[in-house]
């Protein structure tokens, strides 16, 4: 009987079948993870407050969020060094995130749940998220203002509210000041300074100019000051607030309010206040710029950076890819040539990308950079414009990554058109490029509307090319802003999937910044599939549409 | 539609439109347009030509020969002023120095031989000078001289340079680092026969032989100077420290000191080598004393490469040996001979070393010379000269010779960018300097200059396979059986549903796998791994058995479930199971290997575990692979033609035996070139092995150990790597490779791919 079923193969067909639910699992574990992990890093945790006594200690105070636990076997736990008794089967241990890294020097810490002996989440505990320092736990004590205590106790907590609005709406002033005006005037005076060095490198240098710039500069100089003493004013004003508050170990903490991004009290909250607290979180996620070493705060510059990269592309690759598609369906006679062209398109997909990052690298960026400097910007030197790593080069590179995405799925659209069509066209007298201008691409355009979002899916996830030829781990100003020519080409971007590997390997703290690195993990995610359904939505459409046209 | 374009030509001129001139204008454009296209189409063989000739334009430098010019040539300056004991030249090849026998400097332009300046060493009334020597290159250009009554003078030659009116002006300048008056050496006042120094920052080591006279026989004195800045006062006090070194002082032709003012070497013309540790300069100990050349020979040159370790010893056969301090198998520092260079038939008078690089140059009888890489083993010129030579050097960037014969000098141009590299510097085991045996090492930079750069490739190649490896061990079994499953055995329904998620799953951003197994995979492993083991070996037994009961149930109920739907119904066995031999594997883990498979592995196995190892990149980039993988072997398996499979049903054979018999034999190149194609997308795979493995360069197969692999390596180290340098070149190397490795995998399967197409269209 077993031997009969094991002979008719059923059990190796039960084996594949066992294959693909694997990989199903896998895609689904691996997509749950990544949602749970960074849909929850926005929803305010219950803060903890543990009475805690390691053994032959004293019992102290922790308070803290509870983020992971981790069980050991008894045999294990015995053999990394820790006493085990007995009847203990399992070791269980807390990681908290205690934060604090002013006062103790780290944001978390393991404990054991048998030291534990009390766990309650009294109401008036506040996390405040500061600027500096990562998040504070503790206690509100008290408001000051210039150095006087103007509140204390229960009434602190709304007065404190009140107080950082006002300093957050200060901040939101100065900052406007510092990147926007400011920066704008540096650039100037940056252009400035090229302007009257172009100058003279063309001997155009004589009195008139000079009393040119010379004016131009006193301009800006003057506004200059002007904004600098608005400026002294606004840090005057925000730093007269502060508050006191109690860490867990019962030290007092005066943090000035200009340092605070925001304060709440979570085991205070209800299912709406943390409902607003999520929205508001994944606001500051997704539109302010990130703080302390990119661990915290939001991701706009990369989000900005990756869609610039792709549009730039996008522009590039299209025109390519669909010419070569054409050349393929429509003009190359089906051949030797015909072969070696799906030879290199299949290579240009095969190459790994860092391949394609070295070869922009040399190509665009030294090379054809290096002659744009020497040619049109010799007032620069040895400061390089083009002849750097930028936005520019990252776009081109990737659109040369990206074309035979484009290709393959142009020329699968354009193989569903029946000849009928064209035969039609080149019937009624047109010619052949009016035939494909005015019926074939027309037909094929949801094709190459497929090849370009599959194109934009695989260029916002790619990043080792990206490393080498224009992506940067802060960059201090956007490729897009108020100052002529506006758009900056040759400027350095944020890039999304750039900033996982950044944030999640290169950051000094990483356990503090692991949360963020899973939201923005979701976010990418969340556009690549978005995007990839879209193509196989439009796909599936397009060949129900020619089945039709077939029939 | 390839032939239309020339029924087009044929048109008639229709009287729809008599204006000829539109009519032209419109066959205008559509030959405009064939062209754009034409040329657009060849655009994309461009793109993947330019890619490799680009990467071969950079690359080709590393591999062109180098090359040696004599620029000028002109009679000594001041010949008058005494023979040449020293030359020299600055960073740019702008000045350089003949220090002479009578303690002048005369410092010329070195392609002129035109006079900048003359000045005299501090020298005393009435001694002469006996000896001279010159201290490392590294230590700024420190120079002695040892005089005939037993005072030497130390003596710096610097060069300012500043730019009066832009152009740069290089001043010549003499310094005394350690004052203006002599050090007396020798109390007896025994003439300075040979002598030795190193000067550093902070310590300064002489070295001197006496002459022996008819009242004392001739010593070695070593003399050591320590700064010693006093806490409060700027200013420091000279610490000296002296000893004599027992040793018979007759044989000895030359003293060599290192630039730490650690070890000493004495050699003797007869070809013995002494090793002295003089880190105590009030107790020098001797080390080790051997003969370094063969039976009959003489020692006629020595030189220490750069960094000090090594010590080139030219004899007079011709052969140049390189001696290195190499630990040896009882855990002692000896000197070993690590390689020889048969650099002429005559014997090598001269050896100078490159200041920045482990090369050198050697100079024989007859005046003709040699430019080597030690590292490389290569010799990169020889030239004939222009005869006997007396005395030469090599500009501080190597890529200039000034050369003395008898009475002219002569201005050579070296062009010699890359002597490090060669094939088997690349490819094969190198002895490398303080290694105890010939190795492949990836080590590409260090803090400090003078280090030996290690251009192995090896290394790399062998993670890259690795690591491939790995990943094909998990993709091949889940992607391929998930194919054949999907293709041939599930139901329409399920399939259009099961084909789009795995496409996603290779839609998934490498960088979020590299994270995930970085950050997650490889600590759960590393907690769970008897769980992992136990999961592997257990499934398949837990999908059988579930098959086999499955296979009992009640008829009636079978066959109310539509076929097609397993893999539906595995998914929830699937989960149970692993949730199973998670849970077993604890008292197992305990069982079996006492506690911690881990520490088992270690202590029982030797088998050391790295958190991010190749299991963690094996698993995450099977994960990658599979969907390229799946969707290519699905493809080729769906497209067989049907009649082949219904005749096979028909003639009797069960479902299995038509999909392994028939079906697999003729998709077979389509599942070949989808292994192919997904191999090539491992081995270029770069972020997800950057983030999951510790990017170290070791070579061990161990699964619980990591690697760094060729495209990782490009994304560490490009960014840091000076254009043009060797390193970038060689980073180039590895992006050519990588190129030409999926090149090949790439070409061959899409050829396999449309022969098979080929074939399905005949059948």
């Amino acid at each position: 009987m077993i031997k009969l079923w094991i002979k008719s193969g059923s059990p190796w067909v039960w084996l594949n079948a066992a294959a693909v639910s694997t990989c199903l699992i896998m895609v689904i574990a691996v997509l749950g993870l990544i949602a749970v992990r960074g849909a929850a890093h926005f929803w305010p945790a219950k803060v903890a407050q543990f009475s805690y006594q390691e053994e032959g200690g004293l019992v102290q105070t922790l308070i803290g969020e509870h983020v992971d636990t981790s069980i050991t076997s008894a045999a294990m736990a015995k053999s990394t060094g820790h006493k085990m008794a007995d009847n203990e089967d399992t070791l269980v241990q807390y990681l908290i995130k205690t934060g604090n890294r002013d006062v103790t020097g780290a944001d978390f810490r393991w404990i054991l749940e048998r030291d534990v002996k009390n766990m309650d989440f009294p109401a008036n505990l506040i996390v405040i998220e500061r600027r500096e320092w990562g998040n504070f736990y503790g206690q509100l004590l008290a408001v000051k203002e210039n150095g006087k205590i103007i509140a204390n106790g229960e009434k602190a907590v709304s007065v404190v509210h009140k107080k950082i609005a006002a300093a957050l709406a200060i901040f939101g002033q100065i900052q406007h000041l510092e990147k926007k005006e400011i920066g704008s005037i540096n650039y100037s005076l940056e252009r400035l300074r090229l302007k009257e060095k172009k100058l003279k490198l063309k001997d155009l240098w004589n009195a008139e100019a000079e009393r040119e710039v010379a004016a131009e500069k006193a301009g800006y100089e003057q506004q200059y000051n002007q904004y600098q003493t608005q400026l002294s004013e606004l840090y005057q004003k925000v730093r007269q607030d502060s508050l006191i508050a109690k860490t867990d170990v019962g030290k007092e903490v005066e943090i000035s309010l200009a340092k605070i991004v925001r304060l709440y009290q979570p085991n205070s909250m209800n299912l709406f206040d943390k409902i607003g607290f999520y929205g508001a979180k994944i606001v500051e996620f997704l539109t302010d710029d990130p703080r302390e070493a990119n661990t915290e705060g939001g991701i706009f510059p990369a989000i900005f950076g990756t869609v610039m990269m792709v549009i730039m592309m996008s522009i590039i690759v299209t025109p390519f890819g669909v010419i070569a598609a054409v050349y393929m369906r429509e003009y190359a006679k089906q051949g030797f040539l015909t072969r070696l062209i799906r030879i290199s398109v299949n290579n240009l997909a095969g190459v790994p990308s860092i391949v394609y990052g070295v070869f922009g690298l040399g190509f665009f960026v030294y090379i054809l950079g290096g002659n744009i400097d020497q040619l049109f910007f010799p007032e620069a030197a040895p400061a390089p414009v083009y002849g750097t790593p930028g936005l520019l080069w990252a776009s081109i590179t990737l659109a040369l990554l990206t074309l035979p995405v484009v290709i393959v799925s142009t020329e699968e659209g354009l193989s569903r058109i029946p000849s009928s069509i064209r035969e039609g066209s080149l019937a009624l007298g047109a010619t052949k490029l009016e035939t494909l201008w005015l019926t074939v691409l027309p037909m094929a355009s949801p094709a190459m509307m497929t090849g370009l979002i599959l194109a934009v899916a695989r260029a916002a996830g790619e990043v080792a090319p990206l490393m080498l030829v224009g992506v940067v781990k802060l960059a201090p100003t956007l490729p897009l802003d108020g100052n002529f020519p506006f758009l900056h080409l040759d400027r350095k971007f944020m890039h999304l999937g750039f900033h996982i590997y950044d944030v999640g390997f290169q950051s000094p703290n990483v356990e503090a910044a692991r949360p963020l690195v899973y939201a923005t993990a979701l976010l990418l995610v969340v556009v690549i599939i978005g995007l990839n359904l879209a193509a196989i939505v439009i796909r599936n459409r397009l060949r129900e549409k020619y089945r039709a046209l077939e029939g | 539609m390839p032939d239309t374009n020339s029924s087009m030509k044929n048109l008639p001129v229709t009287d729809i439109h008599s204006n000829q001139s539109f009519l032209r204008w419109r066959l205008l454009k559509d030959s405009l347009a064939r062209y754009g296209v034409i040329a657009g189409g060849m655009g994309v063989i461009f793109a993947v030509v330019m890619i490799f000739f680009y990467l071969l334009y950079v690359v080709l430098p590393l591999f062109l020969p180098a090359t040696a010019e004599l620029v000028s040539q002109y009679d000594v300056p001041e010949k008058a002023l005494g023979k040449t004991v020293l030359l020299d030249m600055e960073e740019q090849n702008e000045v350089a120095a003949r220090f002479t026998d009578t303690g002048k400097a005369v410092f010329f332009l070195a392609d002129t031989g035109k006079v900048v300046s003359i000045q005299a060493v501090a020298i005393p009334e009435g001694v002469v000078v006996t000896s001279f020597s010159q201290g490392s290159p590294i230590n700024e250009g420190a120079v002695v001289y040892g005089l005939s009554d037993g005072r030497a003078v130390i003596v710096k030659h610097t060069y300012k340079t500043t730019y009066p009116n832009n152009k740069r002006l290089i001043t010549p300048a003499l310094e005394y680092p350690l004052g203006e008056q002599p050090l007396v050496l020798d109390d007896s006042g025994a003439a300075l026969e040979k002598i030795a120094v190193q000067v550093g920052d902070n310590a300064t080591t002489v070295i001197a032989k006496t002459a022996g006279t008819s009242q004392s026989a001739g010593r070695i004195h070593l003399t050591g100077f320590e700064k010693e800045q006093s806490l409060f006062a700027d200013e420091a006090t000279l610490q000296r420290t002296d000893a004599v070194i027992n040793v018979p002082v007759e044989g000895v032709a030359d003293i060599l000191i290192d630039k730490e003012g650690r070890n000493l070497y004495l050699v003797s013309s007869n070809g013995r080598l002494a090793y002295y540790d003089i880190s105590d300069k009030g107790a020098p100990a001797l080390k080790q004393a051997q003969s370094v050349v063969e039976a009959g020979q003489k020692i006629t040159s020595v030189c220490f490469l750069t960094g000090d370790i090594s010590l080139l010893i030219g004899d007079s056969s011709g052969l140049v040996t390189q001696w290195s301090m190499v630990r040896d198998d009882k855990n002692r520092m000896a000197m070993e001979k690590i390689r020889a260079f048969k650099v002429s038939d005559k014997a090598v008078v001269d050896i100078k070393a490159e200041q920045r690089r482990k090369g050198f140059v050697t100079v024989d009888t007859a005046g003709h010379f040699g430019v080597y890489h030690s590292t490389a083993e290569k010799e990169l010129i020889k030239e004939k000269g222009v005869g006997p030579l007396s005395t030469f050097t090599i500009s501080p960037r190597a890529n200039a010779l000034l050369m003395q014969t008898d009475g002219t000098l002569g201005f050579w141009r070296v062009n010699n960018p890359h002597p490090e590299v060669s094939f088997k510097s690349l490819w094969g085991k190198v002895w490398y300097e303080s290694y105890p045996k010939p190795d492949y090492i990836w080590q590409s930079s260090a803090a400090n200059n003078d280090f030996e750069p290690k251009y192995s490739l090896i290394p790399l190649v062998f993670g890259t396979l690795k690591a491939a490896f790995y990943a094909m061990l998990v993709a091949m079994p889940l992607a391929l059986m998930g194919a054949i499953y999907t293709a041939y055995f599930m139901t329409p329904v399920m399939r259009q549903y099961v084909k789009p998620t795995i496409e996603i799953m290779g839609a998934l951003p490498t960088v979020i796998l590299g994270f995930l197994a970085g950050l997650w995979l490889a600590p759960f492993m590393e907690e769970h791994l008897a769980g992992i083991f136990s999961f592997v070996a257990l499934m398949p037994f837990i999908v059988m058995l579930f098959a086999y009961a499955w296979h009992n149930l009640p008829k009636e109920f079978l066959e109310k479930i539509p076929e097609g739907w397993d893999s539906a119904v595995l998914i929830p066995v699937i989960l149970l199971g692993s949730w199973f031999a998670f849970a077993v594997s604890v008292p197992l883990e305990s069982w079996i290997f006492h506690g911690s498979i881990r520490d088992w592995f270690k202590n029982e196995l030797g088998i050391g575990y790295d958190q991010r190892n190749a299991m963690v990149v094996g698993v995450a980039m099977g994960f990658a692979v599979i969907p390229t993988i799946f969707s290519i072997a699905e493809d080729a398996i769906f497209s067989v033609p049907k009649h082949l499979t219904v005749g096979s049903l028909a003639l009797g054979a069960t479902p299995w035996q038509t999909m392994s018999k028939v079906v697999l034999l003729t998709a077979s190149p389509g599942i070949f070139s989808a292994v192919m194609i997904g191999f090539g997308r491992a081995v270029g795979e770069t972020m997800i092995v950057l983030m999951a493995t510790g990017n170290t360069p070791v070579m061990d197969i161990s699964i619980f150990q990591g690697m760094r692999t060729l495209a990782a390596n490009i994304a560490v180290e490009m960014p840091e790597s000076e254009v043009d340098s060797t390193h970038y070149r060689v980073l180039f190397l590895a992006a050519l490779v990588l190129f030409s490795f999926t090149f090949v995998f790439n070409t061959l399967a899409e050829v396999i791919r449309q022969r098979l197409r080929e074939k399905y269209s005949s059948l």
